[in-house]
C-alpha cells in the first residue's frame, strides 16, 4: 500500500448515498410507466412510487452532508461549482430533480385532492393543506385538465432526469481514472439498471406491505407486471454486470491480478454469495418461475416478496462492493487495507441504519398527508352513486 | 450612473459569487515573487537514494504533517529476476527511520521517494467540486485549507496516493512543494536535507537551472505515464517494477 492508502476515505454513508438515489431514480421510472406509457396495470402504485421517490431524495444528502470534513462549507457548491468536477454538479441536478420534477409532479397530481382536504378538514390539518394549495383553489374541470397536462410534461422531463441522476452518480465513481476498479464507461449504465431494479423492488414490496397492513386485497395483475418489468430490468442489469465482469478478466489488463485477488478474499462474501448469487441469480431465477409456471396467487406473492427483498440486499451489496471494494486495494497494485466500521460513530452502522430508517418514516408521514390510494368512503359513496 | 432598488438586489448577488471566485483561486502571497515567471517541478535521482528517510522527517517538522500521514515517504523495492512485475515493496513508517536491514535474498534492493507529483493536468484538481485545489500559475498543485470541503473526492483521484485528510483540519492536505519556502527563494524543506543530492527542485521556466542539462543528458520517466497526468516529477534510475 501507499502509506496514506490504509485509511479509508469513503464509508458505510458513501454507500448508502448511491443506494437511496438509486431507489428515487427507480421508483420514479416505475411511476412514469403509467404517466408516460400508459402501463395501466402498474396504476395502483403509481401514486406509492412517487411519494416513495421523494421519501428517499429528502434524504439522500444527508449521507454525503454527515460525511463532509466541512458541511458548513457545502453551499460552496452551489455558489463556486468547479467546472470541471462530477460531483460539483450534485447540488444542481438534485436541485432540479426534487423541485423541477418530483415535488412538482406530485403537487399537480394531488392538487385536486389538496384543495379537497383543505376544505373538508380541520384545526391544523386544515393549515397545512391550505399551505399545500399555494393559493389554489381552482379545481374545475378545465384546470385539472391543465394540471394533468402540465404533469405529463414533467414526466417525460423526469425520465431524462431520473437517468440523469442516477447515471451521474455512476459517473462520480465511473470518472476516477486512478482507480480501476470504477473507472469504466459502463458504470454509469450499471448503475442506473441496478437503480431501476432497487426502485421497482421497493416499490412492489411497499405496494405490498401497504395493502396487507390496510388489509385490502392485493391487485394481482398490478404486482404481476410489476414483477414483470422487475424480472426484465433484472436481466439487463445482471448482463450489463456480467459484461464488465467477463470483460475485466478477458482483458486482464495490469489491476487484474490484484482485483482477482481481492474478489476471491476480502469480497468473497459481499460480492460473490451476496450480490451475485444471493442479490441477483436467485431472485432472477425466483421471478423467472413466475414467468414460465402457472404459479396460484399465494404462491406467487410469496416469490415477489422473497425476490424483492433479496434484489434489495443484492443491491445493497452490489453499491458496498463498488464503494467500499474500489479502496481495498492498493492503487499500486500492491497490498490491500481493511475497512472498519463503527457503531456509534458519526459515519458508523448506527448511521446508517438511522439514515436507512428515516426515509420509511417520512414516507409514512408522507402516506398520512396525502393518500396515495382512493379514499374508502369517497369509493363507497361513488360505487353507491353509479350503482343508483 | 443610476442604479434601482431591483438592480442593486440582482447585481449584490452576482457580485458575491464573482468575489468568491477571484478568493478561491488565489495563493499564498509572497512579495517580490513572479508567479508566472516559475514552473516547477522536482527531479529525483534514485540511483542516489540511500533510504535514510531525512527527507520525510524534514517534511514532517517543516509542514507540521500528523503522524500516520504522509506528504512524502521512501519505499524500499525487492526485484526478483524472474518476477519483474511483482515486487515486495515495504516502507515502515513511510521510511522515516530509515529501513531495517533486507532480508530478501537474491534479486535487487533500491529506494523509491514519493511525494505529490504537481501534475500539470492534475486529477485531484479536476475533480474538486469547488475548486479548493487548483494549480497555481508557477505550477504547483495546492489546497485553499479555508475552502475545502472535505469531501475525500480528490484523495480517491490521485493516482499516486500523494493525499491524505488532515485529522485537525478535516481538509485534504498534500505537499506543496514547500511553497512558503520555494516563493522566498529556498529550496524544499526534502531537498534542503537529503544527504546524497536525490531530490532536486526544479524551475522549468529558468534557462539557468541545471535541470535542463540534466533532461538533455539524461533518460528520465514519469511516475504511471500512461495515465497521462503531465507529472512534474521526473525520475531518473527508475525501474519498470516501480507503481
Amino acid at each position: 500500500m501507499y502509506p496514506n492508502e490504509v485509511e479509508l476515505q469513503w464509508s458505510v454513508l458513501i454507500v448508502l448515498y448511491p443506494f437511496l438515489t438509486g431507489l428515487v431514480a427507480g421508483a420514479f421510472i416505475l411511476a412514469s410507466l403509467e404517466r408516460v406509457f400508459r402501463v395501466e396495470a402498474v396504476k395502483p402504485t403509481y401514486r406509492l412510487a412517487l411519494l416513495t421517490a421523494l421519501a428517499f431524495l429528502i434524504v439522500a444528502p444527508l449521507p454525503l452532508q454527515l460525511h463532509l470534513g466541512h458541511p458548513e462549507r457545502s453551499y460552496e457548491m452551489y455558489l463556486t461549482p468547479h467546472g470541471s468536477s462530477a460531483m460539483a454538479m450534485f447540488g444542481f441536478v438534485y436541485l432540479w430533480y426534487l423541485l423541477a420534477v418530483l415535488v412538482l409532479e406530485i403537487w399537480l397530481d394531488y392538487r385536486r385532492d389538496i384543495v379537497v382536504m383543505s376544505q373538508s378538514t380541520t384545526g391544523w390539518k386544515r393549515l397545512v393543506y391550505r399551505a399545500l394549495t399555494l393559493g389554489s383553489s381552482n379545481i374545475s374541470d378545465r384546470s385539472l385538465q391543465i394540471d394533468e397536462r402540465a404533469g405529463w410534461l414533467i414526466t417525460v422531463i423526469g425520465i431524462p432526469s431520473a437517468f440523469l441522476l442516477h447515471g451521474y452518480v455512476g459517473f462520480i465513481f465511473g470518472s476516477v481514472k486512478a482507480n480501476p476498479w470504477w473507472s469504466s464507461p459502463l458504470m454509469p449504465v450499471v448503475f442506473l439498471f441496478s437503480a431501476m431494479v432497487s426502485g421497482i423492488a421497493i416499490v412492489m414490496l411497499l405496494y405490498m406491505l401497504m395493502c396487507w397492513i390496510r388489509r385490502e386485497a392485493i391487485d394481482m395483475r398490478c404486482v404481476d407486471a410489476v414483477a414483470k418489468y422487475l424480472f426484465y430490468t433484472f436481466i439487463i442489469d445482471f448482463s450489463l454486470e456480467m459484461l464488465d465482469l467477463i470483460h475485466r478478466i478477458y482483458e486482464a489488463d495490469e489491476s487484474f491480478r490484484s482485483l482477482d485477488f481481492m474478489v476471491h478474499t476480502k469480497l468473497y462474501l459481499s460480492q460473490v454469495v451476496i450480490q451475485i448469487l444471493l442479490g441477483t441469480v436467485v431472485p432472477i431465477g425466483l421471478l423467472a418461475l413466475t414467468q414460465v409456471l402457472k404459479l396460484a396467487e399465494r404462491q406467487r406473492k410469496q416469490i415477489y416478496v422473497l425476490a424483492g427483498c433479496l434484489t434489495m440486499i443484492g443491491i445493497f451489496a452490489m453499491r458496498w462492493n463498488v464503494v467500499i471494494g474500489g479502496q481495498l486495494f492498493s492503487k499500486s497494485f500492491l497490498g490491500y487495507t481493511t475497512y472498519k466500521m463503527g457503531f456509534v460513530a458519526r459515519e458508523g452502522l448506527l448511521t446508517a441504519i438511522v439514515l436507512t430508517i428515516l426515509p420509511f418514516v417520512i414516507l409514512w408521514m408522507l402516506v398520512k398527508l396525502l393518500p396515495p390510494w382512493p379514499d374508502r368512503h369517497s369509493v363507497a359513496i361513488s360505487a353507491a352513486a353509479s350503482a343508483d | 450612473m443610476n442604479i434601482t432598488r431591483r438592480q442593486l438586489l440582482i447585481l449584490l448577488p452576482a457580485a458575491a459569487i464573482a468575489w468568491e471566485h477571484i478568493l478561491a483561486g488565489t495563493p499564498e502571497a509572497s512579495p517580490n515573487y513572479n508567479m508566472t515567471g516559475h514552473w516547477w517541478g522536482m527531479l529525483m535521482d534514485i540511483t542516489k537514494c540511500i533510504g535514510c528517510g531525512s527527507c520525510a522527517r524534514a517534511c514532517q517538522l517543516e509542514n507540521h504533517v500528523p503522524d500516520g500521514y504522509y506528504r512524502t515517504w521512501v519505499e524500499r523495492y525487492h526485484v526478483t529476476d524472474w518476477a519483474l512485475e511483482y515486487p515486495k515493496v515495504d516502507s515502515p513508517e513511510g521510511g522515516k527511520n530509515g529501513f531495517p536491514a533486507a532480508v530478501e535474498a537474491g534479486g535487487k534492493n533500491f529506494f523509491v521517494p514519493k511525494m505529490c507529483n504537481q501534475c500539470a493536468d492534475s486529477p485531484c484538481t479536476q475533480v474538486c467540486p469547488v475548486g479548493a485545489t487548483f494549480v497555481s500559475p508557477d505550477g504547483v498543485v495546492l489546497v485553499d485549507q479555508k475552502y475545502c470541503l472535505g469531501c475525500r473526492y480528490c484523495v480517491q483521484a490521485c493516482p499516486y496516493g500523494c493525499r491524505f485528510i488532515n485529522p485537525q483540519t478535516k481538509t485534504a492536505n498534500k505537499c506543496t512543494l514547500c511553497y512558503h519556502r520555494i516563493t522566498k527563494g529556498l529550496t524544499t524543506a526534502c531537498s534542503e536535507v537529503c544527504p546524497t543530492g536525490t531530490r532536486q527542485l526544479a524551475d522549468l521556466k529558468n534557462p539557468n537551472d541545471p535541470i535542463h542539462e540534466f533532461l538533455k543528458t539524461h533518460s528520465v520517466q514519469v511516475l504511471k505515464p500512461h495515465l497521462a497526468t503531465r507529472s512534474k516529477c521526473f525520475y531518473y534510475g527508475l525501474d519498470g517494477s516501480v507503481r
